[in-house]
């Protein structure tokens, strides 16, 4: 007899915030809301620790059906919720992290316009983030995945009357709807194939086939998903949304743009790997398009000064990482480093916001730096981040970063080169994050003396900050920085392997060749050791590196950027694919809409052959209604004409 | 025996007689004894025909259109004074308000 524990409840709380804050919440005042925010979302944390303390009393996977949803002769899909290992770490994050940054946003919103709708939209995502993850089939999946990216939507054009804001929110929801034409074209696939959208019952399918050797059903399933996962969790081609994102509120950017919604592509992945693991080709897509993602974005990432962007391009790139451990089968290590960089990412964006608060407003790292003594709990919180990031031990990221790299090398669908690349990426997320370090908290402070406007005054929504000068962050977002900061450091002392049994009964391989892989390794040529001191040499390696320019020879950058000219050009425009897309996609859909849709059919054909018709009868009717001149001898000439016409035509058959 | 063909071009005289005075006469009563002219010129089709082929329903078909002309006459000698009591004329030319 297993217990009924409401897993419903874990996402309806943070609905029911939502829907009075978002409702009611206009009369309230600011210590109700977010006294509403905190409640329905700490309950729903609440619940989560108390699942997560009742889990290994219970039969796993643990499925609860709230009620029937869709019944159409033998297709189904309920309201069902399902509890596995996975979920249950998934829950913890997104709960966790999520509540700490509800707590932070109340002081990084409070002066701010349209409070109360900034934590209905907040509590609206948790609801439909937690839906997507404790969801037990794909269709209440797809619900909560359509809803993340709504909230994202709102969340991004929370300033929607700053115009860059708008258009971001709108290019992230249109290149998400790419990604979820693929997930919906999968989810088509699998009703055909299987008749059920329900983890157990597809899955069971699956079973039933072997691994495919070159492509098949299974391997357009799989690649459909990698669609919708690239669109959502900003992998190559549809990553561009992420980015531009940041035009958010930082909490924002913080929840769902780097510790929740974008690491739902991988949660995914991950949950179905019976699928990936019998399509070794799409499994191959996953790791290729992973690594290019993690060396593509990384490389941008150093170029950029804006502080949340290169933030924004760490994320891509460290997604990357779990689409790479995702694609060489160790799905395992993929939720571990969601997880380690949930905390630390989710920690440096609040950092990088406390940041931006305590210089009013200035993003641009070349004009911040020496603010180490002005802001030191900021300081202390971002440097654990940044050296949990890095891959420093025994920080978080040095323990899934290193056992992802380590599972790119040995594995059965491994490879040296997603190895070598991870780690110079490894390498390249060390220099640019460093780079930040420096620029913002060491050297001279190089920007103006702040004149009390913050990030937010420029939108005019609200009176200036009241004080002036930098300023460190108060209490309440503090707070969410030091346990983020404990958690950077200690949330990898679990250690990928004791993570990895957790794991096992929910991702366990059902492929017996990936187990005996995983059990013998490839051949035990390279050992650990060797591996994870590479990849501790290459973050210590972009650390001396940003020592050395950003330090110890700051103008040595603009020479180097000189003697690179046009690359450094190319990197420092993102490799102009912003430009490429909008010549090769926008550009022809916008002409192609305007020129032939619009004027051509709508308007020169649909329109004009009513206008015309319309036009042809007043013309006509024009015409015939001079008869009617109220002149009865006229009427009685029109009455005699006619006569005259009809006996004429009589006469003429008659004739003939 | 007069054949028919007199009658007819007689009728059709005393039709076209009465269709010229509809169109030009202005005055309303003028206008109304065209009508009654037209439906002569019909009658004496009608009885005509009646003669010469020996049937009956002709002439009791003339008999039905004196009936209606009569209570056509009624009718439109009450319509032609009230006319004129709103108008104060007869000229059909101003009575032109029944138009678009």
């Amino acid at each position: 007899m297993t217990p009924n524990l409401h897993l419903c409840l874990i996402p309806l709380l943070p609905l029911a915030g939502a829907a009075i804050n978002g409702l009611l919440g206009k009369r309230f005042s600011r210590q109700l809301v977010s006294a509403i925010a905190l409640g329905f979302c700490g309950a729903a944390f609440a619940m989560a620790l108390w699942v997560a303390a009742e889990f290994s009393a219970l039969n796993i996977p643990h499925v609860e059906t709230l009620a029937a949803w869709i019944r159409a002769g033998g297709f189904q899909a309920d309201f069902a919720f399902y509890l596995d290992q996975l979920s249950l770490v998934m829950l913890l994050v997104v709960t966790g992290v999520g509540f700490l940054i509800h707590i932070y946003s109340v002081g990084y919103m409070w002066e701010e316009g349209g409070f109360y709708r900034f934590f209905a939209y907040l509590n609206l995502f948790m609801f439909f983030m937690l839906t997507l993850v404790l969801a037990s089939n794909y269709l209440l999946m797809f619900i909560g995945w359509e809803g993340v990216g709504l909230a994202s939507y709102l969340l991004i054009g929370f300033w929607f009357t700053k115009d860059s804001a708008a258009a971001a929110g709108r290019k992230a929801f249109i290149v998400n709807r790419i990604g979820d034409f693929g997930f919906l074209i999968a989810l088509f696939l699998m009703i055909q194939q299987f008749g059920s959208l329900s983890f157990g019952q597809v899955f069971l399918g699956v079973a039933q086939r072997g691994v495919e050797s070159g492509t098949g059903l299974l391997t357009s399933i799989g690649l459909l998903l990698m669609v919708g996962a690239a669109g959502k969790s900003a992998q190559i081609p549809l990553y561009v949304w992420l980015p531009d994102a940041m035009e958010g509120p930082t909490p924002v950017s913080a929840l769902i743009h780097a510790a929740t919604m974008v690491t739902a592509g991988v949660y995914m992945v991950s949950r179905s790997h019976a699928i990936f693991e019998r399509a070794p080709v799409a499994l191959m897509v996953v790791a290729i398009v992973g690594t290019l993602t993690a060396l593509f974005a990384a490389t941008i990432g150093i170029c950029q000064t804006d502080i949340k962007k290169v933030l924004a391009y760490s994320t891509i790139s460290q997604l990357g990482y779990m689409f790479m451990a995702c694609g060489v089968g160790a799905f395992s290590m993929g939720i571990f480093h969601l997880m380690t960089h949930a905390f630390f990412k989710g920690l440096l964006f609040l950092a990088a916001g406390s940041v931006i608060h305590a210089v009013g407003g200035e993003q641009d790292m070349r004009k911040m730096g020496g603010l180490r003594t002005k802001i030191p709990w900021t300081f202390w919180t971002m440097t654990a981040a940044t050296f949990a990031i890095a891959g420093f031990p025994p920080f978080a990221g040095f323990f899934s970063k290193d056992a992802i790299l380590f599972q790119a090398f040995t594995s059965r669908y491994g490879s040296w080169v997603y190895w070598a690349i991870g780690v110079f990426t490894a390498f390249l997320t060390s220099f640019y994050m460093f780079r930040l370090w420096f620029l913002t908290f060491f050297g001279e402070y190089r920007g103006e003396e702040a004149s009390g406007h913050d990030e937010h005054s420029r939108t005019g929504a609200r009176a200036p900050h009241g004080h002036g000068g930098i300023h460190e962050s108060p209490k309440v977002m503090l707070v969410p920085l030091v346990i983020l900061a404990m958690l950077s450091v200690c949330g990898g002392w679990i250690g990928s392997v004791r993570f990895d049994n957790f794991l096992s009964p929910a991702l366990h391989s059902v492929s017996p060749a990936i187990e005996n892989a995983a059990a013998m390794r490839k051949e035990a040529s390279v050992s650990e050791g060797l591996l994870t001191s590479v990849s501790i040499v290459a973050a210590l390696g972009g650390f001396g590196m940003a020592w050395l320019l950003y330090q110890r020879r700051p103008q040595l950058p603009r020479e180097i950027a000189g003697a690179l000219g046009g690359f450094y050009d190319a990197v420092l425009h993102k490799y102009y694919v912003d430009e490429l897309y909008a010549v090769l996609f926008v550009k022809p859909l916008v002409d192609g809409s305007t020129k032939l849709l619009w004027h051509g059919i709508d308007r020169d054909v649909i329109d004009a052959t009513l206008d015309n018709s319309a036009d042809g009868a007043q013309r006509v009717s024009d015409a015939a209604r001079h008869m009617q001149s109220g002149n009865i001898r006229s009427y009685a000439g029109w009455v005699a004409a006619g006569a005259a016409a009809v006996i004429a035509y009589m006469v003429w058959v008659g004739v003939r | 025996m007069v054949p028919l063909s007199y009658y007819l071009v007689l009728g059709g005289i005393l039709f076209a007689c009465g269709v010229t005075g509809f169109l030009i006469k202005r005055n309303i009563i003028t206008i109304f004894m065209s009508i009654e002219l037209m439906l002569n010129g019909v009658n004496l089709s009608f009885v005509a025909f009646a003669a010469q082929w020996h049937a009956l329903s002709g002439q009791v078909f003339v008999f039905f259109v004196m009936v209606v002309a009569a209570a056509e006459a009624a009718v439109g000698l009450a319509v032609i004074i009230a006319v004129f009591r709103t108008r104060e004329t007869l000229n059909v030319d101003q009575v032109n308000l029944l138009k678009l």
